[in-house]
């Protein structure tokens, strides 16, 4: 089942089908098939879209909280529409508590349970084995266990709202001592440690995915697959993996030593003589710093995990839709690479001001300037990737070519947080609010929407409607400016993030307005995915039906049908060439498949090229 | 085998035959290909007027009174400057790329090229000189302000706790912890162009001494003391922001910073020893972190 069996050519789609699925009626399907087919699954497909919709309903719950903390910053201490009841006895007012509770909450759910498993879980799981021509992941049980590990971290974030004292309010990166010290804040209590333990989950299951995809994609590949024919998305998801498997275990007995922290009195985190609330705290001998160093060796590295297989995606999208060649193959692989290891040294840029040694803060700077040369040969070779082009205006492409827009204000942002003496105006102000948020959702978020419109005809047989694609394109593009564009300049005021009411400041208190705007912004962009949910689930099950190949493209999942049956391919896939060979001279069609036999216009193009 | 029917049927069919260049996707109109790159061209376009329009609204950088700020304003400058240009530039390519290769626009093939070696090392090296210029131009800077600490005793001693900033002057023995230090709360004030050294501690969790016009953040950890400096240039009062969250009322840990004359800020001080005295404050009865 796991591994590839059959050497022989393409032959034409009349191999038989795997007869213990297709052959099966669904009414005499029994309970324990059904669990075994769609709940327990070991297909990596029905893993990839468990991880796709768990992770878009975190997604709608993540944006809601985003909303409720914009509601406050837009207009402090007023009555909160529909949420208001809840706080019946603020008078519909929104605590301060309750409001870091929300800030904390929306990054810890929009990171871990939407922005990495909807990229490595639901885009990996189904992309990786039909992208190398295999018939399913190398570790199937890991690979259902990796999804089944996030149910207990849904259920850990989800219930620490419901728990004494909320959820965890110490902010996503959970600084101690007000993460460790029982009595520093009301969220710091159960909900707390409910958060570290949603953590740990979290990262339980992105090690089992990270191990499974490295083996898989090493291991796995069709015959004439070479690691140089891989699509860019494969190339993306093995450097990821790599990444998650080597910083993970840091953040994993960085949490672990919080854990213990709080609940068995160690102080790893915890200095001496320390008194909180008014009551001595901890037993001392820790350094609260050392938490930020474990943590952002993880966490810096996850900024990555959060934008390469995106940045991957985005390089098959375009060309695919500007009928290209991806310009400059190995420089982006490389690149992929060097974003990968530089990631892994560039994490005290986080800590300029935090009482590190400032000494230290100037190699960590170099680091960091160097770090932005990569992205920079990402970003010049996307656009000579259009250049020359005939671009075709789907959806996918549009979010696709929105993520290189974004992507270079995101990119660009970044070099002010990096120069140290800037950064001591900036740093903590909502100019790194506009950074993180140009890459992760103007970046990320619409590389993951490229994606959906991309492979949604693979992954359900039908295409989904092109007209409200757009309009949702055009909304969210729009909108999501509005939001964070207008974020850089409140940072160059000075604006700190993570205020429950700024107002109150001199500096600050003329910035109400253009808060009030930006929170129009966010509640339309929250809106306009109302016709994204419509799309989606309409064309799941009335969209125009998608063959094979909808898109006439290259790469490898094209040649399976749509949806893909178990085991995926109906015959065995032989890779004669790299993925991107589109519109090559002299070939009566405008793309030639990976799996396509050799042509005699490919070796007289190759020979031109070379002359 | 109706499945099988159906792949040929509706996907990866042949192009039909004849004219220009056909490649089996779905013709997208001429109209919308410019609307669209028009909608691209909104970026760099609105994206330099937000930048331009913001400080005629007074929306930003406050206005700095430090010695020190002068350098941190000048490099935000010249970072705004040069990622602007580059910001615009490559907009501007992308807008005018989606406007010209729209496959409406034309029926030539698309160009067969997997890319350019020259043009790789173009964009690799004049990248990477720029930020290495960028990274060695900054870094005097950076070390006039966080490193090279003037030598002299702590002006005064701010300790954060939740949520309000206590702060000790070292009194008439110019030394910290000996009974005649004056303690006041969220008043800071500091005479105009002298230097002064705080020394930063926090009693209970992280909090971040944020003072926007005179440039200045640093965090406060416990059980560290963090030297911070500064020379203020101009005098008035000015905002103290807590800038690392700190628990619930982390929004309202304001303080305020008075800079003024030499002459006022001894008699600032005198009044302060003077309300001191009188009340019989003491140490002792204002819990601070412990004594050192």
């Amino acid at each position: 089942m796991s591994t590839v069996t059959q050497p022989h050519a393409p032959s034409p789609a009349t191999a038989p089908h795997d007869p213990h699925v297709h052959g099966s009626p669904r009414g005499s399907m029994s309970l324990s098939t059904f669990l075994s087919t769609y709940v327990f699954s070991k297909d990596h497909k029905v893993i990839g879209l468990q991880f796709l919709f768990s992770t878009l309903v975190w997604f709608l719950i993540g944006g809601l909280l985003a909303l409720a903390v914009r509601w406050q910053v837009a207009w402090p201490w007023s009555d909160v529409p529909v949420l208001g009841k809840l706080f019946a006895q603020q008078g519909g007012q929104m605590a301060p508590e309750f409001y870091t509770m929300l800030f904390t909450m929306h990054a810890t759910v929009m990171i871990f349970l939407v922005i990495i498993p909807i990229l490595a879980g639901a885009f990996g799981n189904f992309l990786i084995p039909l992208m190398i021509g295999a018939d399913d992941m190398a570790f199937p049980t890991l690979n259902m266990l990796s999804y089944w590990f996030m149910w207990p971290a849904f259920l850990f974030f989800g219930g620490s709202f419901f728990v004494e004292g909320g959820a965890a309010a110490g902010g996503w990166t959970s600084y101690p001592p007000l993460s460790t010290s029982t009595v520093s804040a009301p969220g710091s209590g159960m909900g707390q440690t409910l958060w570290l333990l949603g953590l740990t989950m979290v990262g339980v299951s992105s090690m089992l995915g990270s191990v499974n995809y490295m083996t898989t994609i090493i291991l796995m590949r069709a015959p004439g697959m070479t690691m140089f024919r891989l699509p860019m998305t494969i190339w993306a998801m093995f450097i990821t993996a790599i990444l998650q498997a080597f910083a993970l275990p840091v953040l994993t007995a960085a949490g672990f030593m919080q854990l213990t922290d709080r609940l068995l009195g160690t102080g790893f985190f915890s200095p001496e003589g320390n008194i909180i609330n008014n009551a001595m705290s901890g037993a001392g001998g820790g350094q609260p710093i050392l938490w930020q160093h474990l943590f952002w060796f993880y966490s810096h590295p996850a900024v990555y995990i959060m934008i390469l297989p995106a940045m991957g995606m985005v390089s098959d999208i375009l060309t695919t839709f500007a009928r290209k060649p991806l310009f400059g193959y190995r420089p982006m692989v490389y690149s992929i690479a060097g974003i990968a290891g530089l990631g892994f040294i560039v994490w005290g840029h986080h800590m300029f001001i935090s009482g590190m040694n400032p000494a230290l803060g100037i190699t960590f700077m170099v680091a960091t300037m160097m770090i932005a040369l990569p992205s920079a040969v990402k970003t010049f070779n996307w656009l000579g990737t259009i250049w020359g082009g005939r671009i075709h205006y789907t959806t996918a492409m549009l979010f696709a070519i929105s993520f290189v827009s974004m992507f270079i204000i995101g990119g660009l942002s970044g070099i002010f947080m990096a120069a140290t003496p800037v950064d001591i105006f900036i740093h903590d102000t909502y100019f790194i609010v506009a950074h993180f948020h140009y890459v992760l959702f103007a970046g990320t978020a619409m590389g993951v929407w490229a994606g959906i419109y991309y492979w949604f005809p693979k992954m359900f047989g039908r295409t989904m409607n092109e007209f409200w694609g757009k309009v949702h394109f055009f909304l969210t593009f729009t909108f999501l400016n509005g939001t964070f564009f207008t974020m850089h300049i409140l940072g160059a005021v000075g604006f700190p993030r993570r205020l429950a009411d700024a107002y109150h400041y001199e500096t600050f208190h003329h910035l109400q307005p253009l808060n009030a705007f930006m929170t129009w912004c966010a509640i339309g962009m929250v809106a306009s995915q109302i016709v994204f949910a419509i799309n989606f689930f309409w064309s799941m099950f009335r969209g125009p039906v998608a063959g094979r190949n909808p898109w006439n493209a290259n790469t490898l999942e094209w040649t399976a049908p749509s949806p893909p049956g178990h085991g995926n391919f109906d015959f065995q896939p032989v890779v004669y060439r790299g993925p991107y060979e589109y519109s090559v001279p002299g070939c009566e069609k405008d793309y030639l498949m990976q799996t396509d036999p050799p042509h005699p216009a490919e070796a007289a193009a190759a020979a031109a090229a070379h002359a | 085998m109706d499945q099988d029917k159906r792949d040929r049927d509706a996907g990866s069919g042949g192009n039909p035959p004849g004219g220009g260049w056909v490649d089996g996707l779905p013709q997208g109109r001429r109209w919308s290909g410019i609307a669209w790159s028009l909608l691209f061209l909104l970026v760099p376009v609105l994206g330099t007027a937000t930048f331009v329009i913001a400080p005629y609204y007074d929306h930003w950088l406050p206005k700095d009174v430090s010695a020190h700020g002068r350098s941190i304003d000048d490099l935000f400058y010249f970072i705004l400057v040069l990622t602007g240009v580059i910001f615009l530039a490559t907009e501007l390519i992308l807008f005018w790329f989606m406007w010209k290769y729209d496959a409406a626009a034309s029926s030539k093939p698309a160009t067969y090229i997997h890319g350019s070696h020259a043009l790789e090392v173009v964009w690799t090296i004049i990248p990477a000189a720029t930020m290495l210029f960028l990274a060695i131009y900054q870094m005097n800077t950076w070390a006039d302000i966080k490193m090279r600490r003037p030598r002299m005793s702590p002006s005064a001693e701010v300790v954060a706790r939740q949520f309000e900033w206590r702060i000790r002057y070292p009194g008439r023995d110019e030394t910290l912890g000996t009974p005649d230090d004056l303690f006041v709360v969220n008043d800071l004030h500091v005479p105009i162009d002298e230097d002064f050294l705080i020394q930063l501690k926090s009693m209970d969790v992280l909090h971040s001494f944020f003072l926007p016009n005179l440039r200045m953040k640093q965090d406060a950890v416990p059980g560290m003391k963090q030297p911070v400096w500064f020379k203020a240039t101009e005098t008035g009062t000015y905002d103290i922001v807590c800038a690392e969250v700190c628990g619930w009322g982390h929004y309202k840990m304001k303080g305020r910073v008075t800079v003024e004359s030499r002459a006022d800020f001894d008699r600032w001080l005198a009044r302060i020893e003077a309300e001191q005295k009188a009340t019989q404050r003491g140490p002792d009865e204002i819990p601070m972190a412990a004594a050192d």
